[in-house]
Order: C-alpha cells, then structure tokens, then sequence
C-alpha cells in the first residue's frame, strides 16, 4: 500500500552497476536504522534531475529500458514508475520495448532523414547498413549537415560515437571521469570497431594531445578575420595549457576586474542578442538574473543544437570547448550565479567529451569551484545529455528535461529570469551566443560594435550546407549578404540552379534567388519575412523534388511535437497529411490550400511554444515561393 | 492569513472591468458575464493550458494568451470575439473533433456550434485524418479508461499527482500524437501505484476514465443524465467530513463525486467516499 | 485539551504550517482527504516528522520516520521536552505568562534524556533531538495524532504529553501551529458536541457543574441525573457485575470491535435484553432480541455532523431508506411515546434549534447559515461570529481572557500494560487500511481491487527465525485467544512487531487477541499493544483471501 508503488520486475547486475556508475549512490532514502528513515517529498524532489542520467545508464548498458532497470531507478531516486515511464517514453534515444539485437551487437546506427541527408543520399546509406544487417534507426537532423549524409551510433554495452569523430577520438583523455559529478553520463567518442572506421583510426590512441597534426577543421580556418572561430583548428581542443596560451581565460580575469556589473553593462552596450534564432538581448536577460537576490541562481548553456541544419555549436564546442566554460564561467560571475549547467543533445559524444574534458581541466586548475578563477565567487558546471528531443531546445522544456521531467514547455510569463530551472533565476544562452562575451568583454562594446551593422553588430555563424561544394561553418559580419555566403560555400553541386535557400532551418523558411542581394542582419532578413533563426543556410537546386522535402519537414514537426498543446499536437499531423496529400496526388488543391493557411494560423496564434509557432513555417515559404504544385481538386484523382 | 486585496483595472471586450491582483483572464471574463470555453482548467487544480481553447487577444502580445493561466495586469486590454480568437478556439474544437470521440463531452457540442468547428473536413475519401483508436480498458469493477476520447488535457494525471492525491499511478508517455496517459509499461491498473480515488474521474471532461457503474449503465441504455438528481452530503467513513454529492437515479445511487469549491475536498475523494456508498443499496439492504 | 474537546487547528492551516509531527497516526490511509492538505504543506515546504512504530504510507512522505516502541509516547514526547529546554529552545515568554507547572514539568522530563528516551523507544538519540529542535524553532508546527496515541490504557496522559509540547514551545492558539486529534468516525466529534459523553451535556458542559445541570433541567422540564454516566467501557465491566441487564446500542457493532471480543460476546449474550439499532445485520444486531432497522444517516436522512476541524455540516437525504427502515430520531422519538413521554415529532432542524438554545458554542449556527455557509466551525456564539478557525487564542491575550493559565501535566512513561514474554514474544498493534473501515461492515460492500484483505504483517528476519516463508498459514495467540491467519513479510516493519487491520472480523477475528486494560479517564481500550505469539501451521501455503462482495454481502445480510 506503499504510494510508490513499485512493480515486481527487479533489475539484474548489469543495470544495477549502470545506475550506479551513473548517479553513484543517491540518498533519495536513507535506512539508517530499522527505527530511523531519511525520506519524503524534499528528499525526491531534491534528487529528482539525476533521473535522465540514470536512464542513459540504463539505455546504454542494454539497449533499451527494462521494466526491471526502470523499477530500480524509481527505488533508488525514488520517481514514481509512471512518471519515469512518462520521461522514458519521451525521448528518441530511450527504447521501453526489448530490440531483437544479437549478442554481439555493439550498436544502432543512427541515420539522419532530415533535410541535408535527404538530398545527399541517406536512403542509399540506410539500404546499404541494412543490406549488412546493421540496426538501423531513422533520425532526425543529427548535427552534421557538412558531412551528409549523416550517422551516429548509439553504443550498447560501450559508449555512443560517430564514425567521423574517430580521427578525432585520440585527443580526448580517456578518464573524462573527475569532469563531472555524473561519471558514467560520459560517452567519449571512442569510435571503436564501428563498420564505417578504418581499423588504423584506433592507433591514433597512443599519441599525446599536443602532438595531434590538427585536420581542417572549417573552411575559413585560421583565418585572420576569424572571431568566434579563431581557436577553431589551430588551438588544441583538449589542452587548457593550449586555450591559455593563446589567450584563453584572459576575458575572465579581465571581468574580475571589471566587476558583474561593469561586464553586464559591457554586454548590454554591445548589442549582443542571442543567437539561437529568438534574438534576445544578451545584456538585458544578464541584468535580470543579476538583479535577482535571495535564491539560488543559475546560468544554461543551450547545447541542445536540433534544428534541422545547424551544426555551429558541435563545432565550437568540439574545437574550443574551453571557449564555453570560459564564457558560461564569465555569466555565472556577472549575474552572480554559482550553479553552471551545460544541456548537451545526446547525439553530440564528441562534443559531450571535450566539454567534460575542458570542465575537469578547469577545476583543477582552479577556474570552477569555490572562489572560481580567483573572482571570490563559487561557480561549478555540471554537464547533462539530452536524449533525442528537438523541443528540449526551447529554453523551459529543456529546464524541466534537465529537471528530470517530460521536455515540456512552460507557458511564459513568468520568464526564465525570475522562474527558471527549478523555477529559479536562470541566464541561459547557446554556446555561440556565450563565446560572443568574451570577445565583448576583452575588447569592449565599442569595438565589438564596429563589426556588423548598427542593429546587428558584430560576427554571425552560419551552417552552409545542401548543393554547396564548400559545406561547412561559417563566421561572416553581419550583413554579409546571402550571395556572398553562398560564394564563400563554392559553388553549387550536381548540373541544376539554385532554386531556394532554407535559411533559419525547419523552424525558418525558404527564399528564393532573388534573395541573394539581402544583406544577412536581424532587421534585414525580419523585413523580407525569413528568419537568420539558428545560421541554417541550406542550398536546394531545382534537381530536387521539393514535395518530398516538404514533406519531410512537416513529418518533422509531426514527430517533435511534444504532444502537450492542442493546436501543435494536433496542427502538425493534420499538416504532414496535406503534405502527403500533395505527394499523392501531384498539387495542393485550392480548398487543401485553404486548410493549410487554417492550420498555420491556429499553430502561430495559439501553440504554446516555438516549436508550434514556427512549425508550417517552411512549408508556407515552399508554398508563397511555389515550390509545391498547386491546382486541381479534391475530387479529383 | 489575510491580505488586503488590491483592485486591476483592465477592459475586456471594451467593457471595464475591475478584479483583485492575481486573478485570471479567465476567472476575470466569468466576472465580466463573458463566458469562455476551456477543457483543461478546472478550479481545482494548477491551470497546465494545455488544451489552447480558452485563448484571447491581449493587446501587445504576438501569439494569442491562454487566459486560465495568465494573470491580469492594470490596463490590459482583451479581446476573447477577435477573428484571430474566434478563428483559434473553432480549429482547436475542430482539431479535438477530428481526433477523438467528444460525444460524452456535453459543453463542447454547443461551443462547436458556436464557433463553426467542422471536424469533418479533415477527412478524404482516400485519406482520411488519423484519430486516436483505442479499445476501452477494463481491468477492475471501479473504473475504465477509454482513451478514445482522452484529449490530453493532464487533469487526470494532476489530480493524481501533486494537485491533490500524490499517488502519481499514471503520467503522460510518449510524444506528439502518439502520447497516451499511461500507468509504467502500461501495465493493469489494479497492478500499478492505483488506489482508486477516482479523483482523475472527477475531472475527467471528456468521459475517458469513468466509474465503471457508469459505463455498465451507458452501455445498457439506463444512464439517463436527466432524470437524475444531484444531494449533497457528508462521507460517513473517517472524520474528515467530506463532502458528498450523491447522483440518484430511480431513486438509487448512481455516482458520487465532491464539489471542487469546498474547502474541505476541493473536489477531490478517497476510495472509501467515492465507492463505499455500494451497501447502502441492493444487493446489501434489501 | 484546556477545556473543549476538539481539535485546535483547521485543516487549511496544516497547509501552511512550517512543521509537523504525525504521531501514532496513519492519515494516509484513515484519513486521506485531510493528507491532501498535508500533501499540499508538505509540497510548499513544510517538513514532517512521522512518529509511528510501522514505517507506514503516512510516514513514507516524512522527512524523517521514527519508529518508536509500540506504547513508549510519553517517554518519546518527555524527551523532545527535555531537549528543548535543555537546549534553551522553549518559549519563556509564552511559558511564564500563558502556562503553570512548569517547573514541575521540567523536574519530571529531566530524567528522559536522549540516551534514555532511545533506551526505552529504540528510536536513535538524535533523531529525537532533531525533532526536538525543528519542532521548537519552526514558525509554525502543528501535531496530529489519532488512535496510535488514544487506543491505550494510559490515551489521556498520551495525550497530555504532546500537548505539553505545544505549551512548552507556544505552538497553539495562533494560526498555523496547533494539536489535531484527527476523529475516526464521521460524526465522532458531533458524538461529543451533542453530549453523547457520559459526563456532559451538548456543547461540553459539564452534567456535575450545578449551573449546566439547572439548566437543562429548567429546559428539559425533569430533574436530571448529577452524576457522570458510564462510558462503554464500564458498561461492558458493569455488565460483567450484573448491575447491567439491558443494552440498547445504536450503529455500534461491539461484537466484532471490542478488545478481547470472545469475552464481550458472552457478556452480551448474557443481557436480559439486547436492542440494536442499525443500518446492516451486524454480528451484534444477529445477537439482538429486537432489531430497529434504520435509515442511513447521511444517504437517507437530515441532520447534521461534525468534523475533526469542529465544522458542522449538513448531511441529507438523497435515497428513501428500504423496507421498515427509519430514520434515527423517528425511532427514538416512537421508543419515548411508548416508554410514555411525547416529545412530539420533531423535525431536524426542530432539534438543532434547541441544540443551539443550550450550547452556547452552536448559538451561532442557525439552520440557514449552516446551509448557506456549507458548514461552521465552533465555537460560534452569535449570528455575526463567523465561526472560529483555530482555538485557544485566548493564550496569546494580554489577560488571558480571565482564564487560568493552561497546566502543563506531569506523565510519566509507563508502556504497555501487557508486557511481553517468552510465551507471547511479538507485540501485536492494529490499524486501518485505506479502502476499509472498522469492522468492514459498510467498506465490504463495494469490490475494492486494493483491498488488503487478512493477514498479519511481520519482520522478514522475524519470519526466517520461525521458519516462516510469505503467505504463510499461521496461529497467533494472545493470552485471551488465538487466531488463524496468514503471513505477509514487510520489510518497513520492524522486528519484534506486527501488524493487521480488523476489518475482516469473519475471516480473522483480531479481537479475541486485543487487549482489553483500558484507559480510566477515557475508557478507550490498549487495542494497540498486545503480546502475541506466531506459531507456521502445517497445511499448506495459501494466497491471503480476500473477501469478495459476496461473502461480504452475505454477511451483512445474515
């Protein structure tokens, strides 16, 4: 009659050592005695956020979730089955149902369907993985667009990996462990024997890390106008000693000096906004949470990089992961927070990797921790994976994934400032966003100010990728215009022309050529009704069938949509259907069309979130630019 | 213990209207005589505004505002008749109608009437608009779940939770369209964390999870809502002094539920309130 | 406590109180609408300590669960006090202006030290003292309790034990701290507001105090007896003498609920004549010589009850009673025409307008409000009172309000009366579950798919040492009987202990081995501590049975 209530299934040694090494020995419950037990609702709500890493524990030891593993963590954190079942269930990566994997399966490789790979030849790939009786899972937009088409493999048994990292794996000590605080969370990208490695990959193992001849890593690397990117490719990405030397964490003591408010004022007068695509002023969302008093504080790293077609935070973080806990170092100091936390998408192992490596590097050398970097303030980092999620981008549903709840969204107001995570003050921002202040901060706003354009001031990034020769990352000033990107990016592939630009991603929306004069700023892209959101720069020439892509990104949105408004729930599928339609039967009939525009305005107008907001975004764009035939019936066939 | 109250000033449909801070949109609107459709707030549990269909216009704010969680503020200015409201509240109705089965739903038929919700056409001949199918569930003598008619709005998995129960026997699994309120692995009801309250019966608005006294009766033709009479008591089974509402039928009892604005149960019952009035009739006393 | 019997404090303020003690009470599963209030406390902050012998579904959601020796409260709460003072956490103040007998209270808690108190309670020293300190510290605390504390044959200095806390720390007669006794029946607290207490008159005046006597003896218009009547207790030892010969019992079934039932069923059995009044067939009313059946209370007729928060509320008729059943007032107003007095016919509210003419505490209550305001909290003296949430503010008054400064009250631990032995090793202790009631005449009716069903709960590394294996058949004797049941291994039990409801009387009959030493102040029975042995009966293991609706039916039914 226990209210948790826990079913019979019990876990065996395997799952029992993978919670453990994920979330050590919790004290949800403590039996000191037959006659004195440590308990109740403050106790499982304190311990509550380490359910995610426990269930990664369990999804990475069998390949799936058992009734008796999740039982187990329910007992140990103390999370009602039923809820954990919920947060299970809401996550590409988890599995509750038993796979028929063969023993010696050491992985699923994860093949991304979205856009990019679309039109770079994932079905082939797929076909050819599971013509060699690989387990093949179909994923969404996996980061890697540069690389199309792209894959990642969830490892069973062994940590996940993506086979392109394995020239990398080397520079990664192979004890990440003293990083975190959530050891068995780390997955390095130790490619293993993954089929597409070659067997050669492994011995870079044995070289140390300031010995690593560093490949290109962008296109523009090294380059002398170079900002964000600098380190990108020329500074050693394992190496504190490394970033150091080339100026790393001097923007750190030079806001030590300057003071949190001084810094704050510095960001504000920059002009810096953020750049995950709602263009937020970076400045004022620091002096809120600085202003806040009494409670504890919190500043987010969003490294939950998932919109379809971007890759610029993978990239800066496996190239300069320093660069982030410098900077989430620097906003933990100017609004005065001590709890630093890092929401890192689950198909990042690289990246996840590095950043572990960079926190543990720091707090031993003393730049996390109590009196963090000598500032007289405590700061740590915690570092979290993500488990497949697209929504657990938007800021509150990423709070309440960390928190260990469904990566649903909260209603705003109140805002994240005042009730963020664990319904505290919280600052959070994208990596890109953050490595922008400590160029800020070293150089001054004024300084900062003479790159870019009054309104959008400084340097952007942006992921060039589709029928481009040169896909890659980007740092271009604002107001670049598209043209000049796309001739940076080389030119076009395959024999046809241009025929749109996704620019923003799924969430954004398709230009024409005639686009290519707009000059790449907030106001000017605002003006012609497309969106820079996230970088996403996305090339498709008039060899592609748009249909397919159209309806490829409303099974997108169909799919991401966490289910928990009406109007996106129910929006999004009405939507893919039309877009089925369309591929069925050859043109979107004027009353289909009627519908369309319907179900884009009750998903603007009254979904709870972005994601509703912006999901017919794209397809709207595709149908205003004439991408989709149009014409014919409903009664026709 | 006691606060002095301070007044908002905001206008709703152009009509001034005056409430204490912290009162809702929507709770502002029932004072202003305007009435608005919801299906996920109910007064006693934490407004999740889920289910959209309460939205207004607030002067000043991109995207319509759910009005049951949103507090007023001095000078708003609303608007629950624009086109833009208006065009919301019939998609997000069409969108649930197109979905699930809303037949046991009685306030929704009139408010899709009111707004022009045609869930039909999202059907093709060739291709008709996915609904969620779904068998009813029955696993005990106390309750069934059909989710067929589940519209998602979480009252039953708060009132389960921590708005009243702290039970947690069922959460919201899954994603998107496919989400399902589900006990862990779905497994039986009768063996998860239930302990038959019924209090996600109690504001279920949609007849998803319901006494299974009930269902027998809908399913043999005998519920007949109308002739029924509503008295309400006090539970003779511990001291708390809950207060019943017995739902007679022929002069039986058919359903006991608990008026969500008293202060003693906001609503909210145990098993023994909710079920142990069977004695009182055939086959124990006569 | 200080005067009228009832709880201090509303639930609403248990919903903001800092902290709680939940002492000897499973409200989870007894009381589970008043635990949603708690929850919500508990969900906004508040800590609890739950101080209970079963680590029970209460003391699950405590922050700490100390898990004392069945019948070792005093010695427990004496402790708490001790370390209070001792680390100069009690309120002075509230002590010297509010309370008297301090000091003879401290001289008395001085020996209950830590490593004493954990002596005798098993429950670690300091976990005592963290209780001690949050509880006197907190803004606001508030302690509960219900039969865990009163179900022994010391219930009053039990009682007076916590409430020595709240006096020593000012944690009553103001909003959010307070004592809650939290009442088991719908209407035992209305039992007691209306006089049904052998030693007073509705509204807790007092039958030996001349000026209430006069009273009701001008508005009755008869002379009235002076002295304090029998509690059940004693009517059971007076029938034993044969000074009783006749019993007329209204809605209680003591044939199944009485400590050391096979005794209190010969003692029925050898009345003159038996009278029930009842809703069911219940054992006692099978044994009756004349049985009165009545309607159900609050499904088939008017009235009122009262709640553990002392809030009046209406209850109504919703389905016409069946048969020859009537209605409770009918039928005594019928049995007093027959004994030769006419009281007329009465209606309810009749009743209650006269209730409120001799209680000054419901004056204030008149039939339109209780039904306008959906229920008042006494005392409510006049029509603009608007009934009182908590009690005892007087404390907080610069003169008291004339009264005496409440008594702090010397208890000394004693434990249980039934000590145990190498014939009867185990303590046995009784309790509720939460989809049954009492002797589950009323909770058998409905097919519950949680109902616990019989069976005795015990230690695993109880079991292992009597060869016991879960499901278990087993005999369990008590110095007055034994019975047979079956075994369910419960690791939040600790050893030396266990546990069973009593809401299958036909299936197990747990009072044949409950002790009947009774409290002389309250007369409530030790049905808390007994001594028992467990002896594994050879036939084969069996699942625990449930009863099923039948089998429940047909007993009710007879």
């Amino acid at each position: 009659m226990a209210d948790l209530f826990i079913g019979d299934d019990t876990a065996d040694e395997i799952e029992i050592a993978a919670v453990a090494a994920a979330v050590g020995t919790p004290t949800a419950v403590v039996r000191e005695s037959e006659r004195l037990v440590y308990g109740g609702i403050h106790r499982r709500r304190d311990h509550r956020h380490l359910l995610l890493p426990a269930l990664h524990g369990l999804q990475n030891a069998k390949g799936w979730i058992s009734p008796g593993g999740l039982n187990h963590v329910c007992e140990v954190l103390q999370v009602p089955p039923a809820e954990a079942y919920g947060v299970a269930t809401f996550y590409e990566m988890f599995r509750l149902d038993e796979p028929e994997l063969g023993p010696e399966t050491t992985h699923v490789t994860h093949v991304c369907v979205d856009a990019a790979c679309q039109i770079a030849g994932n079905e082939e790939l797929i076909a050819e993985f599971e013509a060699r009786g690989a387990h093949v899972h179909r994923s969404p937009c996996l980061g890697q667009c540069e690389r199309a088409p792209a894959q990642f493999h969830q490892g069973i048994g062994r940590p996940d990996s993506v086979p392109a990292d394995a020239v990398e794996a080397d520079t990664v000590p192979a004890d990440a462990g003293p990083a975190d605080t959530v050891p068995a969370d780390a997955v390095e990208a130790d490619a293993g024997p993954a089929d597409t490695v070659p067997a050669d990959a492994v011995e870079a193992d044995s070289v140390p890390a300031d010995a690593v001849e560093v490949a290109v890593k962008i296109p523009q690397q090294g380059g002398p106008s170079l900002r964000l990117l600098r380190n990108v490719g020329v500074v050693d990405p394992t190496s504190l000693r490394a970033y150091r030397a080339n100026g790393g964490y001097r923007a750190l003591a030079r806001a030590i000096e300057m003071g949190p408010v001084a810094v704050c004022t510095a960001v504000a007068d920059s002009g810096l906004s953020g750049r995950g695509g709602a263009a937020f002023p970076t400045g004022i969302k620091w002096r809120a949470v600085a202003a806040e008093q009494g409670r504890p504080k919190h500043v987010v790293a969003n490294c939950d990089e998932s919109e379809p077609g971007t890759f610029k935070d993978r990239v800066v973080m496996e190239q300069d992961p320093f660069a982030v806990i410098e900077s989430l170092t620097l906003a933990g100091f100017a609004t005065g927070a001590e709890n630093g936390w890092i929401y890192i998408r689950g198909e990042y192992p690289l990246a996840t990797a590095r950043l572990r490596n960079a926190v543990g590097q720091a707090r031993e050398a003393g730049l996390l921790g109590d009196d963090a970097a000598g500032s007289g303030h405590s700061f740590d980092i915690e570092i979290r994976r993500g488990a497949g999620a697209y929504i657990c981008g938007e800021e509150t549903a990423l709070f309440a994934s960390l928190e260990g709840f469904r990566g649903e969204p909260r209603s705003k107001p109140p805002f994240p400032t005042t009730h963020g995570l664990f319904s505290e003050p919280t600052a959070i921002n994208n990596p890109e966003t953050l490595i922008n202040t400590l160029d800020i901060v070293l150089n001054g706003a004024e300084d900062y100010r003479s790159r870019g354009t009054e309104r959008s001031p400084g340097t952007k990034l942006l992921c060039l990728s589709g029928r481009v020769s040169k896909p890659g990352l980007y740092e271009v000033e604002f107001g670049t215009t598209l043209g000049e990107v796309l001739e940076l990016a080389g030119p076009l592939t395959g024999s046809g022309t241009l025929a749109a630009v996704l620019m923003g991603g799924a969430a954004g929306s398709f230009v024409g050529p005639d686009a290519l004069d707009m000059p790449l700023t907030l106001e000017d892209t605002r003006e012609r009704g497309t969106t820079l959101g996230s970088g996403v720069v996305m090339a498709f020439t008039d060899e592609i069938d748009m249909v397919a892509v159209a309806v490829r990104i409303a099974e997108f949105f169909r799919n991401e949509s966490c289910g928990q408004c009406v109007p996106c729930r129910v929006g999004t599928v009405r939507q893919h259907e039309t877009m089925v339609q369309i591929q069925a039967k050859g043109s979107l009939s004027a009353q289909r069309r009627s519908l369309v525009d319907d179900i884009a305005e009750v998903m603007v107008d009254a979904s709870i979130c972005g994601l509703g907001h912006t999901a017919a975004s794209a397809i709207n764009s595709a149908i205003a630019l004439g991408l989709l035939p149009e014409g014919g019936h409903d009664d026709d066939h | 213990m006691t606060t002095t109250e301070v007044s908002v000033n905001l206008t709703i449909d152009g009509q001034a209207v005056s409430v204490p801070e912290g009162t809702s949109i929507h709770m502002a609107c029932e004072s202003a005589g305007t009435p608005t459709p919801t299906l996920c707030w109910a007064e006693n549990l934490t407004p999740v505004n889920a289910c959209r269909v309460c939205v207004v216009e607030v002067e000043g704010s991109r995207a319509l505002v759910p009005s049951c969680a949103r507090a007023v503020e001095d000078q708003m200015v609303v608007q629950t008749d624009s086109p833009r409201v208006r065009h919301s509240r019939k998609m997000v109705l069409e969108f649930l109608g197109s979905s699930v089965d809303l037949s046991q739903a009685t306030d929704l038929a009139e408010w899709m009437r009111h707004y022009g919700a045609d869930p039909d056409r999202y059907d093709q001949p060739d291709l008709p608009a996915e609904r969620i199918s779904e068998e009813p569930k029955i696993q005990d003598d106390l309750y069934i779940r059909d989710y067929d008619k589940c519209v998602l709005c979480y009252k039953c998995v708060e009132a389960c939770g921590d708005d009243a129960q702290y039970t947690f026997a069922i959460a919201v699994s899954g994603r998107g369209f496919d989400a399902r309120i589900s006990t862990e692995f779905d497994t039986v009801l009768p063996d998860s964390a239930c302990v038959y309250c019924g209090n996600c019966i109690g504001v279920c608005p949609t007849g998803a999870i319901q006494f299974k006294t009930e269902f027998d009766m809908r399913s043999a033709g005998e519920w007949r809502p109308d002739e029924q009479e509503v008295t309400t008591t006090v539970c003779s089974f511990c001291g708390v002094g809950c207060n019943l509402e017995l739902h007679t039928q022929d002069d039986q009892i058919v359903k006991v539920t608990s008026p969500a604005d008293h202060s003693v149960t906001h609503g909210h019952l145990c098993i023994k309130g909710r079920f142990g009035w069977q004695y009182v009739q055939p086959p124990t006393r006569r | 406590m200080f005067g009228a019997g009832g709880g201090t404090s509303s639930y609403t303020e248990v919903e903001q109180t800092d902290i709680v003690l939940l002492w000897g009470s499973n409200a989870r599963e007894a009381h589970p609408i008043y635990f949603h209030h708690l929850l919500k406390g508990l969900g906004d902050g508040a800590r609890m300590y739950a101080v209970d012998p079963r680590r029970t579904s209460s003391a699950k959601f405590a922050d700490a669960w100390l898990g004392l020796n069945v019948g070792t409260d005093i010695a427990l709460a004496n402790a708490v006090g001790r370390e209070i003072i001792a680390a100069g956490l009690h309120d002075t103040d509230f002590i010297a202006h509010s309370t008297q007998g301090f000091d003879d209270y401290k001289a008395a808690v001085e020996q209950y030290t830590l490593d004493r108190a954990e002596e005798i309670t098993g429950v670690p020293g300091h976990a005592i003292a963290e209780m001690a300190h949050d509880y006197a510290t907190a803004d606001t605390a508030q302690i509960l309790w219900t039969l865990g504390i009163t179900e022994h044959h010391n219930a009053v200095e039990n009682v007076l034990s916590l409430c020595n806390l709240a006096l020593l720390t000012g944690h009553v007669g103001r909003w959010g701290s307070g004592l809650v006794p939290l009442r088991g029946q719908n209407n035992v607290q209305g039992g007691g507001d209306m006089g049904a207490l052998p030693n007073k008159f509705p509204g807790f005046q007092d039958v030996e105090d001349p000026v209430s006597l006069a009273k009701f003896e001008t508005a009755y218009n008869m002379s009235l007896p002076d002295k304090a009547g029998l509690h059940l207790t004693l009517m059971f030892e007076a029938m034993e003498q044969g000074a009783i010969k006749g019993l007329y019992v209204i809605g209680e079934n003591p044939a199944d609920s009485e400590a050391d039932v096979a005794h209190a069923r010969k003692l029925l059995d050898g009345l003159d004549i038996l009278v029930v009044q009842d809703i069911l067939m219940t054992r006692t009313a099978q044994m009756a010589d004349v049985v009165l059946p009545a309607a159900v209370g609050w499904a088939e007729s008017e009235g009122t009850v009262t709640s553990s928060e002392r809030r009046v509320q209406r209850v109504r008729a919703a389905v016409s009673p069946p048969g020859e059943a009537r209605g409770d007032t009918d039928i005594i107003g019928d049995l007093a025409k027959r004994l030769g007095v006419d009281w007329g016919d009465p209606t309810p509210q009749d009743l209650w307008d006269e209730l409120r003419s001799l209680s000054p505490m419901h004056a204030g209550m008149s039939w339109d409000r209780l039904e306008s305001e959906r229920g008042l909290q006494w005392p409510c003296r006049d029509e603009d009172d608007p009934g009182s949430i908590f009690l005892h503010s007087w404390l907080w008054a610069d003169d008291l309000e004339g009264r005496d400064p409440a008594p702090f009250s010397v208890c000394h631990h004693e434990g249980p009366k039934e000590q145990l032995s190498d014939e009867f090793p185990l303590r046995l202790t009784t309790g509720r579950a939460l989809d049954s009631y009492n002797t589950g005449v009323q909770s058998g009716g409905f097919a519950s798919p949680i109902r616990y069903g019989d069976g005795v709960d015990m230690n695993p590394a109880d079991a292992e040492q009597l060869g016991i294996s879960d499901g278990d058949r087993v005999r369990m004797c008590s110095p007055r009987g034994s019975v047979e049941t079956c075994v369910r291994i419960q690791p939040d039990i600790p050893r030396g202990l266990t546990f069973t409801t009593f809401h299958f009387p036909e299936l197990v009959d747990i009072n044949q081995l409950t002790n009947p030493e009774w409290d002389l102040r309250s007369g409530t029975a030790e049905f808390k501590a007994a001594a028992v042995r467990i002896e594994r009966l050879a036939s084969t293991r069996v699942n625990a049975p449930v009863p099923d609706v039948d089998s429940a039916t047909e007993f009710a039914d007879g």
